[in-house]
């Protein structure tokens, strides 16, 4: 019984996964593109507790749902006529375009079927207190240089997100 | 770890949500009339699309916030250590929190957290 709810939940995370990744693509509208996405991150984060990587679903709906795509809304809302304004979906050079996506889906495939898939005797352990153990006694230069890294990103997206003077004339 | 909960939770959301949209239109006398369904703008009257370009303000705000998102995901890590690993882990997060905190100062002091006011006449469109 749990393991085919457990079944039944992981084709719906991969149902709403694929589903609004191809609305995200497909759709004209761009605004619509932006809100599909949010059904994409959190899908991709249901995935990764199936994958008994739970620290990482808790970021991905942390950062993605929560971070990057708020920006990525407030972003669609300063695009000049978001409604009237379509994306083009016309296909072009097929052929060449086929030979990429044939080495690609290759590639994966070989992936696929040659990894040597473990199946683990355990699963779903919680990462969280490991992982935050390694950060704090292993990893603790790492960790301390990656505030480094995020006071630099964020200085240096200040420097470029902020207006103009010219900007505010509008 | 035990996903359950969280997926009965999120069932229940979706299910709330979609319950009071149905019962709404179960429920809802349907008389739609021309004034009735003008967009409401605080009784003046809507002119022009409501789709143009929508300057959201926060949009520097939602770029330092993702920054410190990520610190925020760097604190559940080290919260549930924090009582088994005492002082010391207590001092990195406070060297950690210190030096994002310049990004704090540096915003703040460089006027990025000011709200950028309209200057007059800048409602007419430029579209």
């Amino acid at each position: 019984m749990i393991e085919l709810l457990s079944q039944a939940a992981f084709w719906l995370f991969i149902i709403v996964t694929v589903g609004s990744a191809v609305v995200v693509v497909f759709h004209k509208r761009v605004i619509y593109s932006a809100f599909a996405l949010l059904f994409t991150f959190f899908g991709v984060a249901g995935l990764y507790v199936f994958l008994a990587a739970d620290f990482l679903a808790a970021s991905q709906v942390l950062i993605y749902v929560g971070g990057i795509l708020t920006l990525i809304i407030f972003g669609v809302f300063v695009t000049a006529k978001i409604y009237t304004m379509t994306i083009p979906q016309q296909t072009h050079q097929r052929f060449l375009a086929l030979i990429p996506v044939l080495v690609i889906a290759g590639v994966l495939m070989y992936v696929l079927f040659t990894a040597d898939w473990k199946v683990i005797d355990h699963p779903n352990q919680p990462t969280t207190a490991r992982l935050g153990k390694l950060l704090l006694t292993t990893y603790l230069v790492p960790f301390e240089v990656a505030s480094v890294l995020l006071l630099a990103a964020l200085i240096g997206a200040m420097r470029l997100a902020r207006p103009r003077e010219e900007d505010h004339e509008q | 770890m035990n996903f359950v909960p969280i997926l009965i939770f999120l069932g229940a959301a979706a299910a709330v949500v979609f319950a009071a949209l149905l019962t709404n239109r179960l429920l809802a006398p349907h008389k739609p009339n021309p004034a009735k369904l003008t967009t409401y703008e605080c009784g003046e009257e809507p002119v022009g699309s409501p789709w143009i370009r929508f300057n959201t303000r926060f949009y520097v705000i939602a770029l330092i916030f993702i920054v410190f998102d990520v610190e925020v995901l760097f604190l559940f890590p080290w919260a549930v250590n924090l009582k088994q690993m005492g002082m010391f882990a207590w001092v990195e997060m406070a060297v950690f929190i210190a030096i994002l905190s310049i990004g704090l100062a540096y915003v703040w002091a460089k006027r990025d957290l000011e709200w950028i006011k309209p200057k007059p006449g800048w409602v007419k469109s430029k579209d």
